[in-house]
């Protein structure tokens, strides 16, 4: 199969406010995009730019306004949430809120095999879970009857992996799984989706802000901004030669750790993301420096440029970009 | 050459825990050696728990229980005079802090009050700072301030729940500077920001140096910032200082095994080659390893690692480290 998990024009609008002042948000907008079995894609962006949002619909957290989330080609509805969600787990950012303090772990992973029903008896089970932790790079010994405050955030993340994996996942949904992990030790975390992908053929959809990991693991990687997909494609199109002037930015903001190559030029922070996202025409235009009159009236299509997907007024025919 | 303006001496700060009568000493700021300069951005690097933060709050003197310092000292150099913090009263160093050095703790964009305007919150801090002044004037002066830095002047008449994140953390920031301090110590400033509104925020707090000409401290274990702000690196291990070097020479030629890691474990564009974590994680600062604290980690273990704690080596004159593989090359050199 070519596609594993697709999604078609997936929309959720907010309303917010009282009766008489109600604005409306459309978080995500006309999302679509496709993994592939055996693929890591990225959804990079900033932190209000809709990208848990279609993490969330895509596990059943939300409902979408409108648009369509297949798996396998099935249509996800509410009847088929049992056969998605052994199909599709996530991890999420956190590992300390992951795990209530006064329980141990490994309560969690006799819970998820009660659910789903994976094992007859407690000694099969034993072995699964040992066997889904080997994976990761740790033991049943060394877990078995630890509270989660005897663990580092890096082993936590690691054992919300072990987890996901009970059930044979086909696809894993990380959210933001590093950001709370010290940098020395998110490698680790990093490398791991590389050996699911690569030994076990499973697909990642990793959600991050951090574009640095986004590069060095993903395939193919989509940016995010206030609700719209701007750029996609592969990650040495999309961030080695960027495109879509948000794009630009985002990847030159990123520190490098390098002090030869500081960052130059000044960035402008003075509109709110709500403004932003109740803006006319492009989302960028109040920051972008090419933005044009047709910009600040009309939204953007989707265009593509040598097989990247760019919503950007520059790349439309007639100008020259 | 350039003046010093902060120097520790030996300095010793432990957490004394008393856990159900069972004493318990947290090492977190363990002999740290430190010669600040005038006009300079020293970053701290390491990962968490390796006592960074328990170091700002030393050199910041806002050291309280359970924390202690047991030994050594912080001195601030004052007009060339030099002042052991450890020896002032609190009302001394009351009118020492903010005037003289200013500190941005962790998570400080959620240390403004939620129910008072921002302009208030500016008035009660001069006010207390400054003797002497109207509202009106604090408040002339809160403008002006922040008219200088670039921020929107509308923010003064804004709750702080009506601001970003990154919006929060640049109003805090110049709150801190506002009575031009000089020494500014800012703990992890932008974690928990997205990489432009994190590049907004050092882009204001290298402003605020290059204007006052001033010291700022910095603690992050993003070592990319490091490289893109810090004049000089030092790098923390289990509460000590394990190198210290300009940061060009930290990146191009680190010494210390856990430097090396550090940096190498970095991914980086257009290079997918794979990189390793450091292995294992850090030590229990409660029950450190003997000799070196890095030798359970460390591929290049010797023997002598696991007895003894490796003085620092100058490898230049301003580059020093404490490791005994560069003291075994150095001896094979001589």
């Amino acid at each position: 199969m070519d596609k594993l998990l697709e999604v078609k024009n997936l929309t959720k609008v907010f309303s917010l406010g009282s009766i008489s002042s109600r604005i409306r948000i459309t978080a995500t907008d006309d999302v679509s995009f496709y993994i592939k079995p055996a693929e890591i894609f990225t959804l990079a962006g900033e932190s209000g730019c809709g990208k848990t949002t279609t993490a969330k619909m895509i596990l059943g957290f939300e409902e979408p306004t409108a648009g369509a989330i297949i798996h396998k080609g099935k249509l996800r509805t509410k009847k088929e949430k049992v056969w998605f969600t052994e199909g599709i787990q996530a991890i999420f950012q956190d590992p300390f809120g992951t795990f209530n303090p006064l329980r141990t772990v490994d309560r969690y992973f006799f819970e998820t095999i009660q659910n789903f029903k994976l094992a007859g008896n407690k000694k099969t089970a034993v072995e699964l879970i040992d066997r889904k932790l080997k994976a990761v790079g740790l033991s049943y010994e060394e877990f078995a009857g630890k509270y989660p405050n005897e663990f580092s955030g890096g082993q936590l993340q690691r054992i919300s992996i072990a987890r996901s994996l009970l059930t044979d996942p086909t696809l894993l949904i990380a959210d933001e799984p590093v950001s709370m992990v010290d940098a020395s030790l998110r490698m680790s975390i990093v490398n791991l989706f590389k050996k699911l992908k690569e030994e076990f053929g499973m697909s990642v959809l990793y959600i991050t802000h951090d574009l640095a990991t986004a590069y060095y693991v993903s395939d193919r990687i989509a940016i995010m901004f206030r609700g719209n997909i701007v750029e996609m494609g592969t990650v040495e199109q999309v961030l080695m030669q960027p495109r879509h002037p948000y794009t630009q930015m985002l990847r030159d903001s990123i520190p490098e750790a390098d002090p030869r190559r500081r960052w130059r030029g000044r960035v402008n922070l003075n509109e709110t993301e709500r403004e932003e996202y109740l803006k006319q025409g492009c989302r960028y235009a109040g920051r972008c420096p090419l933005v044009m009159d047709v910009c600040r009236q009309e939204v953007p299509a989707d265009i593509q440029v040598d097989n990247v997907l760019v919503k950007c007024h520059n790349y439309s025919e007639g100008v020259i970009a | 050459m350039d003046k010093i303006i902060l120097t520790t001496r030996q300095l010793k700060a432990f957490y004394l825990l008393d856990i159900h009568g069972r004493q318990k000493v947290v090492k977190a700021v363990n002999e740290v050696e430190l010669e600040i300069l005038e006009n300079e951005i020293y970053g701290i690097a390491g990962e968490s728990g390796c006592g960074k933060s328990t170091l700002l709050k030393t050199l910041a003197a806002v050291v309280e229980p359970p924390l202690r310092q047991l030994e050594g000292k912080v001195i601030y150099h004052i007009n060339g005079e030099e002042v052991d913090v450890s020896t002032l009263g609190d009302e001394e160093m009351r009118r020492l802090r903010w005037e003289f050095v200013s500190y941005v703790p962790q998570g400080s964009m959620n240390v403004l009050n939620p129910v008072v305007k921002l302009k208030d919150t500016y008035h009660d801090f001069i006010s207390s700072h400054v003797k002497g002044k109207s509202q009106e004037e604090t408040f002339r002066m809160a403008k002006a301030y922040i008219a200088e830095l670039g921020l929107p002047a509308e923010i003064m008449g804004a709750y702080p729940h009506q601001l970003s994140g990154g919006m929060r953390q640049r109003v805090t920031i110049a709150l801190a500077t506002l009575l031009r301090p000089k020494i500014i110590i800012a703990d992890e400033p932008t974690t928990a920001l997205d990489v432009i509104v994190q590049r907004g925020v050092m882009q204001l707090l290298k402003d605020i140096q290059q204007k006052l000409q001033n010291t700022i401290i910095l603690v992050t274990h993003d070592m990319g910032v490091h490289a893109n702000v810090a004049d000089r690196i030092g790098i923390m291990y289990a509460g000590k200082i394990v190198e210290e070097a300009p940061t060009e020479k930290i990146f191009s030629q680190p010494l210390h095994p856990y430097t090396q890691f550090l940096i190498n474990s970095l991914p980086k564009f257009g290079d997918k080659t794979p990189r390793q974590s450091v292995p294992g994680s850090p030590p229990s600062l409660a029950d450190l390893p003997t000799g070196c604290p890095f030798h359970p980690r460390c591929p290049q273990v010797l023997d002598i690692c696991k007895e003894q704690m490796p003085a620092y080596i100058a490898a230049a004159a301003d580059h020093k480290v404490a490791c005994w593989l560069v003291e075994e090359e150095n001896g094979q050199a001589a």
